[in-house]
């Protein structure tokens, strides 16, 4: 190898010695936006499937979860702006080369969705008094009267939700300049990870709300209608949370073959990239990457559910929490050190 | 319409960085922020290195992937010489544009929108030289019309030896090296 040294006079704040423009707000952004994708990609795909009206009030809380946390995202998105008062200006143009354009567009998009799903499941309280609970229920009983509506509203929450999961990675991975983001896995890969968060996500939830943090029954049809597609014919699953756990186990296990085809895609390209990656492999990221993301992330989980589904220990909350923490050092850790990795 | 490009001679630069002062002067670039910045870059060991001095700012690509990027269309490709330039009002500081430049030609101006070389539009327009070209005491760095046959910069990159930064990222950059 030939032996370069490289000096300069530059010292730009935020781009020398390394680029590191993004700090704790896209990691957060991107893991909100994520999990919110998986939220409205499941809820959507449930209501579209659910045939009964106790599978339609199965997952009621979902909408309305989305909008605070997408919210949440976008005020994130907001404190990384360094000219924020100008960000109405992304809303007079489309630039369709720009993901952060779609992603804007598509952000907007999403809250009437949202929204909408919200209104089908109207709250046993809200906090302005009876009236508005009363429009709230006329509303969403005017809703439920029209099965189409209901059936568009599905489905824009299930192409919306895919849109959003897909974007924050494409959004990465368009970046020329950071050979660790150039791969159109990353698009899918956050897709899944959103999925597979949002689903863990709702399960937390559920054991909370309707049995403390422990059961082994799983009384909540969280995910009955995706359950219907992923069951093998002819066998009907003994309880929804045995169903829920092999779902969550799926989107894991599609996870984690994205990710090796991360690293492969990675590692059968150009020097730059190689280089970028042994980031991940073996530099300062390493440890998080195998221990964090693909230790107790992906496989700790994907192994407590087997165990669970095998009945050899008890359904818990813990599986769920491991993959909501590896969800967001996925995106931590992608953020931070892409922007080390750079072509010179 | 022409499209404007840098020819700069590594053999007579010899580092001053005056084309780093003219350039703040100038343009009122911020303290502590550089639009041009000078590379001293050392290849191989002793007894055999070559010493490589270059004159740095953005390189107006032709394919910019900060233009691309942009959500807003700040960044965008001027009309005139294929300049690439951002509109401040625009601007929303998002940084993907300097996530997207592979040569880290950008920054964010304290004002809060990124900032980067013009070519001294506002000079090249009257028909001056950019205030780098013009102070630079070797003339290492000639400016003109890159598509022009019989312009400095076309006869310059026809009879001599010269190299653009990371051609391999496919970006199309107006910069060039003689060496």
């Amino acid at each position: 190898m030939q032996h370069v040294e490289i000096s300069t006079t530059r010292a730009n704040p935020l781009v020398d010695p390394v680029l590191q423009v993004w700090g704790w707000e896209i990691p957060v952004y991107l893991f909100l936006g994520g999990l919110v994708a998986g939220l409205l990609a499941l809820s959507g795909f449930y209501l579209l499937r659910s045939r009964t009206a106790s599978e339609r009030g199965a997952w009621p809380q979902a909408p309305m979860l989305g909008v605070v946390l997408l919210t949440l995202g976008m005020g994130a998105l907001f404190l990384d702006l360094d000219h924020p008062w100008y960000v109405w200006r992304v809303y007079l143009t489309f630039e369709p080369a720009s993901p952060m354009s779609w992603g804007s567009w598509i952000l907007i998009l999403v809250y009437p969705a949202l929204f909408a799903a919200a209104l089908l499941h109207p709250p046993e309280r809200v906090p302005f008094g009876a009236g508005l609970l009363a429009v709230i229920r006329r509303g969403s009983e005017w809703m439920w009267a029209r099965p189409r509506l209901v059936q568009a509203i599905a489905l824009s929450n299930l192409v919306g939700g895919i849109a959003l999961g897909l974007y924050t990675g494409i959004l990465l991975g368009t970046m020329v300049a950071r050979p660790l983001w150039n791969s159109a896995i990353l698009g899918p890969l956050f897709l899944f990870s959103g999925l597979s968060s949002a689903a863990a996500l709702m399960h937390v939830l559920t054991l909370v709300r309707t049995h403390g943090l422990v059961d082994s029954t799983y009384a909540d049809l969280l995910l009955h209608g995706l359950f219907q597609l992923l069951k093998p014919p002819g066998r009907d699953p003994s309880t929804a949370g045995e169903a829920m756990v092999r779902a969550d186990a799926a989107f894991l296990s599609v996870e984690g073959a994205l990710i090796a085809l991360f690293v492969i895609g990675l590692a059968a390209s150009t020097e730059v990239q190689q280089q970028a990656l042994q980031l991940l492999l073996t530099g300062a990221y390493a440890p998080v990457f195998w221990c964090l993301i693909l230790g107790t992330g992906i496989l700790v989980p994907l192994v407590l559910q087997s165990l669970e589904l095998a009945g050899r220990i008890r359904h818990t909350v813990v599986p769920a929490l491991l993959v909501i923490a590896g969800a967001f050092l996925l995106r931590w850790v992608l953020v931070q050190a892409g922007q080390v990795s750079s072509w010179t | 319409m022409p499209r404007l490009a840098m020819v700069i001679d590594t053999r007579r630069c010899v580092g001053c960085g005056d084309c780093v002062v003219a350039c703040k002067v100038e343009n009122d670039v911020p303290l502590g922020h550089d639009r041009d910045w000078i590379v001293e870059e050392i290849r191989g060991r002793c007894p055999g290195p070559t010493l490589e001095i270059r004159s740095e700012r953005c390189h107006h690509c032709a394919d910019p992937p900060c233009v691309y990027c942009c959500p807003t269309g700040a960044s965008h490709i001027h009309d005139y010489g294929g300049v690439v330039l951002v509109t401040a009002s625009k601007c929303i500081g998002c940084k993907a544009c300097l996530a997207a430049c592979p040569y880290g030609a950008r920054f964010i101006h304290p004002d809060g929108y990124a900032d980067k070389c013009t070519f001294c539009l506002h000079r090249v327009e009257k028909g001056l030289d950019p205030a780098c070209v013009a102070v630079c005491p070797t003339h290492c760095m000639t400016f003109g019309d890159l598509d022009d046959p019989l312009g400095p910069v076309r006869r310059l990159l026809d009879s001599r030896p010269h190299h653009a930064l990371l051609p391999e990222a496919g970006t199309e950059p107006c910069i060039f090296y003689l060496t």
